[in-house]
């Protein structure tokens, strides 16, 4: 063998070739998913900033919202569901590939390569395709006057632990789905659609009767809101609350992301 | 000395509750074709996983290049080429992209790359589609590419799980061409095939499998030497005459299988055992005389035919 393999190289860097990998893919679909980074925001800006916004502060000024114009009030949750979507496409439909439709898991685990370096090379590339659509959807934000340039600038990375959050979760998941019939289903319409609803994302958590707020406690959407509104307008939470939702959506990452590496790493040598 | 590249003791594999392999030995000498025969099911497949440096053992021990893959899997596999039975190619980038992309995973730089992707496109004759997406691929140029992707890091040993499985005759030709320019340049080769021309063509030495047990090994004319005799004469006479002429047939040679479809009559000399049958007055619809084959091989050892 003359090829020049440098196995404790591989070793090292392994993951970020598989992230360099998957990003080549993704980077083939750049039109579509420009379409939806810049489309998305763009219907709810318009929607929610001129259509609903407007007839909550006729109703009740923004006494509701702490002081903060009810579109700047959802820009948080908007931006951390925006990296909550990006992180799940490139988290669930490349496992199931990678297991299951094309098996290319398979084949990059015949290299050197480990089923924990695929893990994380998946879980980095998506996180590299969150911060691009947050990093968008920030600029439109800034172009609508949504937000002031200055301290807002941190919903950016505070979104991105919100997708995070959530994607290392998901990723384990999704390497855990033998049958893939109803899976979509059941994580669209039963997890996504009433996290976004139900995580404080368009009225306070506090205002939802108590049996319905455990909902927003376990989600990752509403944590990296909740931070996002308090370092971008001082929305007046306590530092305590601060440091707890930090935690908890690291906590998640950590979790889920170790949780995801033996999982591959168990499936692979099957 | 030969050097044995792969040593497997009582290697086994079980699901649950299913045995999938069960307690095989077998080695693989430097630079032979060495090949895995068997139905589907046989747990071919699955040996050649475990091969593969991924898929560990339940039992038994294995050493690939002289490490135990389980303890050393990226440094066994750095040696290693894997042709799965499913192209696991990556359908969103073109031939090159793919064979640059798996490079990557060995490490290789982008200058030994360059060379490395032109020299595989000619030799899996996809020059002309190195810019055009796998997808618009027909199978056996598919089946090319994940051939030349296993060699892109100049593996010691190749191994191939069912190569032709699912192509027509001309592509398999082409492919049986590829793999026997690869072993006249020194690649030691394991594949697994249920076919056994393939195997005939292909293979110094294999070991037949059934139901994850090895049930025979040597050469093919050795093996068809050993479990068979040097013709074979097929005749049928009808679906469903065939079982009724049988006892009367079965006087004429030592051995004889019945199947649905045909008897097949194991002798010495077919064209003088035919005459024997039409001189008893029994006049088959169709005859054929042949040389015996690994089939006839697998059929006396189990008592089934290899494609069911």
């Amino acid at each position: 063998m003359n090829a020049g393999i440098d196995v404790p190289r591989i070793q090292r860097f392994g993951a970020l070739y598989i992230a360099s990998a998957r990003l080549r893919s993704i980077s083939k679909w750049k039109v579509i998913i420009a379409a939806v980074d810049i489309g998305n925001p763009l219907f709810y800006l318009i929607a929610v900033g001129i259509g609903i916004g407007v007839l909550v502060e006729q109703g009740s000024g923004t006494s509701g919202t702490n002081g903060i114009k009810y579109i700047a009030f959802i820009a948080p949750a908007l931006l951390a569901n925006a990296a909550i979507a990006a992180v799940m496409d490139e988290c669930v439909f490349p496992t199931i590939e990678g297991f299951k439709w094309r098996k290319l898991f398979f084949a990059q685990n015949a290299t050197p390569i480990t089923g924990r370096q695929i893990a994380v090379g998946v879980y980095l590339a998506a996180l590299t395709r969150a911060v691009f659509s947050v990093s968008a959807y920030y600029l439109l934000l800034l172009a609508f006057n949504v937000v002031d340039f200055g301290a807002s600038v941190l919903l950016v990375p505070i979104a991105v632990l919100g997708g995070a959050a959530f994607g290392a979760i998901i990723l384990f998941f999704a390497a855990k789905i033998e049958k893939d019939d109803q899976f979509f289903n059941i994580l669209g319409r039963l997890v996504i659609m009433p996290m976004f609803l139900f995580s404080g994302t368009f009225f306070p958590l506090s205002s939802m009767p108590i049996y319905l707020q455990p909902i927003g406690w376990v989600s990752p959407l509403w944590h990296a809101t909740e931070l996002g509104r308090e370092a971008a307008f001082d929305y007046g939470i306590s530092s305590l609350m601060v440091y707890v939702h930090f935690f908890y959506l690291a906590t998640l990452v950590v979790v889920g992301i170790v949780l995801s590496m033996r999982q591959f790493e168990k499936r692979l040598a099957k | 000395m030969q050097e044995e590249l792969i040593i497997a003791r009582g290697l086994t594999k079980t699901f649950k509750d299913f045995t999938a392999v069960d307690g095989i030995d077998f080695t693989v000498d430097k630079g032979e074709s060495f090949g895995l025969l068997g139905p589907n099911g046989a747990g071919k497949s699955t040996t050649m996983r475990m091969l593969a440096a991924t898929s560990t053992r339940t039992s038994g021990s294995l050493e690939i290049l002289g490490k135990d893959p389980e303890k050393f899997g990226p440094l066994v596999r750095a040696h290693l080429g894997v042709v799965p039975q499913q192209d696991n190619l990556d359908n969103d980038l073109t031939v090159a992209e793919n064979l640059y992309i798996y490079g990557r995973y060995f490490g290789l730089s982008k200058k030994f790359m360059k060379a490395k992707i032109e020299e595989l496109l000619e030799f899996a004759q996809l020059e002309e589609k190195r810019d055009v997406k796998v997808d618009a691929l027909s199978g056996g140029m598919k089946r090319r590419l994940t051939i030349a992707r296993g060699l892109v890091s100049e593996p010691d040993i190749l191994l191939l799980d069912e190569p032709t499985t699912g192509l027509d005759p001309q592509a398999r030709h082409i492919l049986w061409d590829r793999l026997f320019r690869l072993k006249e340049q020194g690649v030691t080769l394991v594949l697994t095939t249920h076919f056994m021309d393939e195997a005939e063509q292909l293979c110094d030495r294999l070991v037949v499998m059934d139901k994850g047990k090895i049930m025979a090994e040597g050469s093919p004319a050795g093996l068809i030497k050993d479990y068979s005799s040097k013709e074979v004469l097929e005749v049928r006479f009808g679906s469903d005459r065939n079982i009724e002429v049988a006892p009367q047939l079965a006087q004429f040679c030592e051995r004889m299988e019945t199947l649905p479809d045909r008897v097949l009559m194991y002798t010495e000399d077919g064209e003088a055992l035919l005459e024997q049958i039409y001189a008893a007055k029994l006049h088959p619809t169709t005859s054929l005389v042949r040389r015996s084959s690994l089939e006839d091989v697998f059929l006396r050892l189990t008592g089934r035919t290899l494609i069911e």
